[in-house]
């Protein structure tokens, strides 16, 4: 089996990983990170999205072995010293999770989203959450969350303070606008 | 002795609190049945039938069973004596036709995505891997798709030994039950005589979180996780299927993500779990992929529905007759059979009718079963009605707003008895119709259609109207008597006050999203007094909350908080013997308000938190007081709650493409006192997002083999942020007077109203071409199909659908609709 070492939220793991062990199958079944949680089987629900270098991905459709040597962030690693993240607090304020499942998706998708375009309208915010089904709340409280969260976090904040120093840094905004996410294919 | 002040603070109920359940779930830190791991536990995958009828003429396991970390690898054919049948719990009539329905086929398997075998394995990839190493022989047989040729009596059997696909027929007439005349006189008589068919397509419920169910042997107990909306019922059910004594069996459910209805179910993979792990004796989780949810856990809807309806050349209905074929599907799930009927009592409406007769046949298929999905037999109710006012109004070149007015029960005639035989309670349809034509801008809009109209635009624009009610709060126990269904309707809670004063309320109620650990919390605090941070809700652990009926049909604030409240009164009324006796007073003397006891007319008084410390010490108690501030009540309620409103939707219909679109939503609900304004929003918006899905996008498509085409994420389509509206909600507030608390439900409301409302806009918009009907989902091709059909002939266009159910014969792939 091939070894991996992978930097999440923080923590160095080095492991052997069977090479079709899909990055959420380790996340949750080998590192307990079972925070990001498994939606669907078609890449369709997003439920299951954490970035990979500061970048969203859908870790139902990247490989563990790929994740070899990046460092991966998933919603456990948000909140610091007991203060929930920008985002997620404003996912609070603004009533944007009912179940709570597809939230841990929906808030790293909103992270990118924002590292990508800081100040979106409500369309722009529509689309770069489109990838990301919600069941519960007909959207209508995320959108009004996202462009809640919009006015108090500075242009790559998320990246920002995902970063730990043993990988590249984040990408500025322009970087960002620059790069398409590529669902893990880098 | 010392009083510990209170701070007077605004009243908890009707204040936007933010949710105590986000915490975890905005961090992650969560308790999906999926996260739980147990030291020996093994995995459980089953295997599912690619075909939709056939004998099972052989199985092999052979091979599977030598695969690495297979621990057993089971069929129907070694759970035969064991498994029991699937239970049923609503027979709706005493001659109704009940298949037998294992957990693991046996014999037969009546749909594609039944399961047939099972294996155990160490890891969840090798037990999914020793599923393809199970062979099985499949003795096809015919499919039985369509329910309308299923019910004809030349039809294939889905099941042989019932010989019959129908097995059920519920009558309601209003002249029998002496609700009312009798339809076919006023039929006869009418100036007015509509007559419309209409399919109600099979949804999904697609919940986000995949079921998953996990048990352990190895305590006292069975203990049972599961991603269940019904931990008190899956108990009994196991113990009532399985021969397995009930106090020998535990039921957890966890954080659950969604259920819409869709996880108001006892599944065959629980029992399969359970008979695993029993076999095994250690502990075994089976958690489904997506593909496995769409295929095997129940659809929703899936109707045909003829109405009849007589009305005078002024627009006043007077007869109402309803015909129903509800598809089963190839079995009778737990309230399989009574879902069409709960919207028999609803076809009515808000509507003075003076006559009515509801007809259902529920009829067998060889697909996935059906059972409740969000609004459960209302929502086909409801969009059948509000498209008949719609068609009743065309015909009679009236504004459909107008035709509603002439009709409705006014808000100065409830208490109303219905001509279905219940009794509403209250309403105030002119109060909310009123507000939503003034968000909305009816009349504008009405006037941009005509230009539109006389400018021949290609972009033309509808306005669909949908003034609902539906009857919510299951139920008052008598009336499910009355229904046949194999339980009550009631709701348990236990209120304690611990000795430091702090609150646990216990809860039959099982929340899955609805936040009822805020709302309960809002409930309490103020009756007690207490801050909303000092109390805890335990729910969903029939350990913790040992009774209970669980959370669907928008019960649990009207039902479950309602008893919350009431044993919170009876915490209030033991604190009041324990202080008048610490006082020295009469209890008629003190007065409790903001949390403290006070001694009128004196500035004596002692705090509840303090009466509970001194309850807990016992060293001075009155005579026969026992020595704790707990209190429960088992609450059955008078009557349903009948939320209602007013919903209109603005469509804009592409003529050239047959793209929808909708440009404004406005909707002004009556859910009666709203304890927690933000959650009653949250529970509008997702309402209104399936019942706009029911409209514009979900289907279950299945071939003409019988196999589900639409069982992904990618082929069911539900919606994403950029294929819904921005909603413009608000309320009025009729009191419900069927509860202290003057609750209605909210959590079904938004489906119910939604579905009609687009469906009647898009209708509306191209009307004046010669469409008087686009089947549900109105997708791009239908719409389009139903314009050109129109536009060539003159005649609404042949809609998909002719003699096969799902399929288009003329268009054999899915028609779900666009992105």
């Amino acid at each position: 089996m091939p070894r991996i070492t992978v930097d999440v939220d923080g923590t160095t793991y080095t492991d052997d990983v069977s090479p079709r062990t899909l990055l959420v199958q380790y996340l949750r079944e080998q590192l307990g990170k079972v925070g990001t949680v498994v939606g669907c089987d078609t890449s369709n629900c997003g439920a299951c999205t954490v970035h990979l270098d500061g970048q969203s991905v859908k870790s139902c459709s990247v490989l563990a072995v790929q994740a070899d040597g990046h460092e991966v962030t998933t919603v456990e690693a948000l909140a610091r010293d007991g203060r929930l993240h920008p985002v997620q607090r404003a996912f609070h304020d603004n009533h944007a999770l009912q179940c709570g499942f597809c939230t841990p998706g929906m808030i790293m998708q909103a992270l990118d989203l924002l590292a990508e375009d800081p100040e979106p309208d409500d369309e722009r915010i529509r689309e770069g959450l489109e990838g990301n089904l919600c069941r519960c709340t007909g959207y209508q409280n995320i959108v009004r969350a996202v462009r809640d969260v919009s006015r108090q976090m500075r242009p790559g904040a998320g990246p920002a303070m995902e970063h730990s120093g043993r990988t590249p840094a984040p990408r500025t905004s322009t970087e960002q606008a620059d790069t398409r996410v590529t669902g893990g294919q880098s | 002795m010392t009083a510990t002040p209170v701070s007077p603070s605004e009243p908890e109920i009707g204040r936007a609190r933010r949710r105590k359940e986000d915490a975890r779930l905005v961090t992650g830190r969560t308790r999906w049945t999926d996260n739980m791991s147990l030291p020996g536990m093994v995995h459980l995958a089953v295997l599912r039938s690619p075909v939709a009828h056939a004998r099972i003429s052989a199985i092999d396991t052979t091979e599977a069973r030598r695969m690495p970390g297979v621990h057993e690898v089971v069929t129907g054919a070694d759970l035969a004596e064991r498994q029991g049948s699937m239970p049923c719990a609503w027979p709706v009539t005493p001659d109704m036709k009940t298949p037998y329905a294992p957990a693991l086929a046996v014999e037969e398997v009546h749909f594609a995505g039944e399961a047939v075998a099972m294996v155990a394995a160490r890891s969840a990839a090798e037990a999914r891997d020793a599923l393809d190493a199970i062979d099985v022989d499949y003795e096809d047989r015919e499919v039985v798709l369509d329910v309308e040729a299923a019910a004809r009596d030349d039809s294939p059997l889905v099941h042989e030994e019932l010989g019959t696909n129908r097995s059920a027929t519920w009558t309601f007439d209003s002249a029998e039950a002496g609700t009312g005349g009798d339809v076919e006189r006023a039929l006869r008589d009418a100036e007015v005589r509509l007559d419309r068919t209409f399919r109600q397509q099979r949804l999904i419920p697609a919940f986000m979180e995949p079921r998953s169910v996990l048990v352990d042997p190895t305590g006292e107990q069975y203990t049972v996780w599961s991603s269940t909306q019904v931990p008190h019922i899956l108990r009994t059910m196991i113990a009532m299927t399985l021969g397995v004594g009930e106090h020998k069996v535990r039921v957890i459910a966890p954080d659950v993500g969604g259920g819409f209805g869709g996880k108001l179910q006892v599944t065959p993979e629980e029992m399969l779990t359970f008979l695993m792990a029993e076999r095994l004796g250690r502990p075994v989780k089976w958690t489904e992929s997506r593909s496995e949810t769409m295929v095997s856990a129940h659809h929703g809807r899936d109707q045909v529905q003829r109405l009849s309806l007589a009305a005078r050349a002024d627009g006043t209905v007077t007869g109402l007759k309803v015909d129903l074929l509800a598809d089963m599907g190839a079995y009778l799930r737990l309230v399989t059979p009574g879902i069409p009927i709960l919207g028999a009592l609803m076809f009515n409406a808000i509507y003075k009718f003076d006559s009515y007769r509801f007809t259902c046949t529920n009829v067998f298929t060889t697909k996935t079963p059906t059972d409740a999905y969000r609004g459960a037999g209302r929502p086909e109710a409801t969009f059948a009605i509000e498209r008949m006012m719609d068609e009743l109004a065309a015909e009679l070149d009236m504004d459909p707003l107008e035709v509603r007015r002439r009709n409705w029960i006014n808000h100065d005639e409830f208490p109303f008895d219905t001509v279905a035989g219940l009794t509403y309670d209250s309403g105030d349809y002119e109060a909310a119709t009123d507000r939503a034509v003034e968000m909305f801008g009816y009349q504008q809009l009405r006037d941009e259609q005509l230009r539109r109209r006389q400018r021949g635009d290609t972009v033309q624009l509808g306005i669909g109207v949908s003034t609902f009610t539906e009857m919510c709060g299951l139920a008052p126990s008598r009336v499910l008597g009355s229904l046949s269904y194999g339980a009550g309707g009631w709701e348990h809670s236990q209120v304690r006050v611990l000795p430091t004063g702090k609150v646990e309320v216990v809860t039959g109620t099982s929340p899955h999203g609805q936040g009822h650990v805020t709302a309960w919390s809002q409930l309490v605090a103020d009756r007690l007094g207490v801050p909303f941070e000092d109390v805890e809700v335990l729910h969903g652990d029939t350990q913790s909350s040992p009774r209970g009926l669980d959370t669907y049909g928008s019960r649990s604030l009207a039902v479950g908080g309602v008893a919350a409240v009431r044993a919170s009164d009876r915490v209030i009324d033991k604190a009041r013997s324990i202080a008048a006796h610490l006082l020295e007073c009469s209890e008629q003397d003190l007065d409790f308000s903001a949390g403290r006891f006070s001694v009128r007319g004196t500035d004596r008084g002692m705090a509840l938190t303090e009466v509970a410390l001194a309850a807990f010490t016992a060293h001075d108690l009155p005579e026969g007081v026992e020595p704790n501030l707990d209190a429960e009540v088992s609450h059955d309620p008078e009557n349903f709650s009948f939320p209602h409103g007013t919903h209109l939707c603005a469509a804009e219909v592409d003529t050239e493409t047959g793209r929808v679109r909708i440009r404004s939503y406005v909707c002004v609900d009556d859910v009666g006192t709203v304890v927690n304004p933000l959650v009653v929003e949250g529970q509008v918006h997702g309402g209104l997002a399936q019942g706009i899905a029911q409209a514009l996008y979900e289907e279950a498509v299945h071939d003409e083999d019988g196999t589900l085409t639409t069982a992904t994420l990618a082929d069911y389509l539900v919606p994403s942020a950029v294929d819904l509206p921005e909603f413009h909600t608000d309320r009025t507030e009729t009191d419900a007077t069927s509860n202290p608390l003057g609750v209605k439900g909210v959590g079904e409301a938004g489906t119910i109203a939604s579905t009609p409302a687009v469906v009647n806009a898009v209708v509306d918009a191209i009307r004046h071409y010669g469409v008087t009907d686009v089947r549900m989902p109105c997708s791009p091709q239908r719409v389009w199909r139903a314009l050109s059909g129109a536009r060539a002939s003159s005649a609404t266009a042949a809609e998909s659908g002719g003699g096969l159910g799902s399929v288009d014969p003329d268009q054999p792939f899915p028609t779900g609709g666009d992105r």
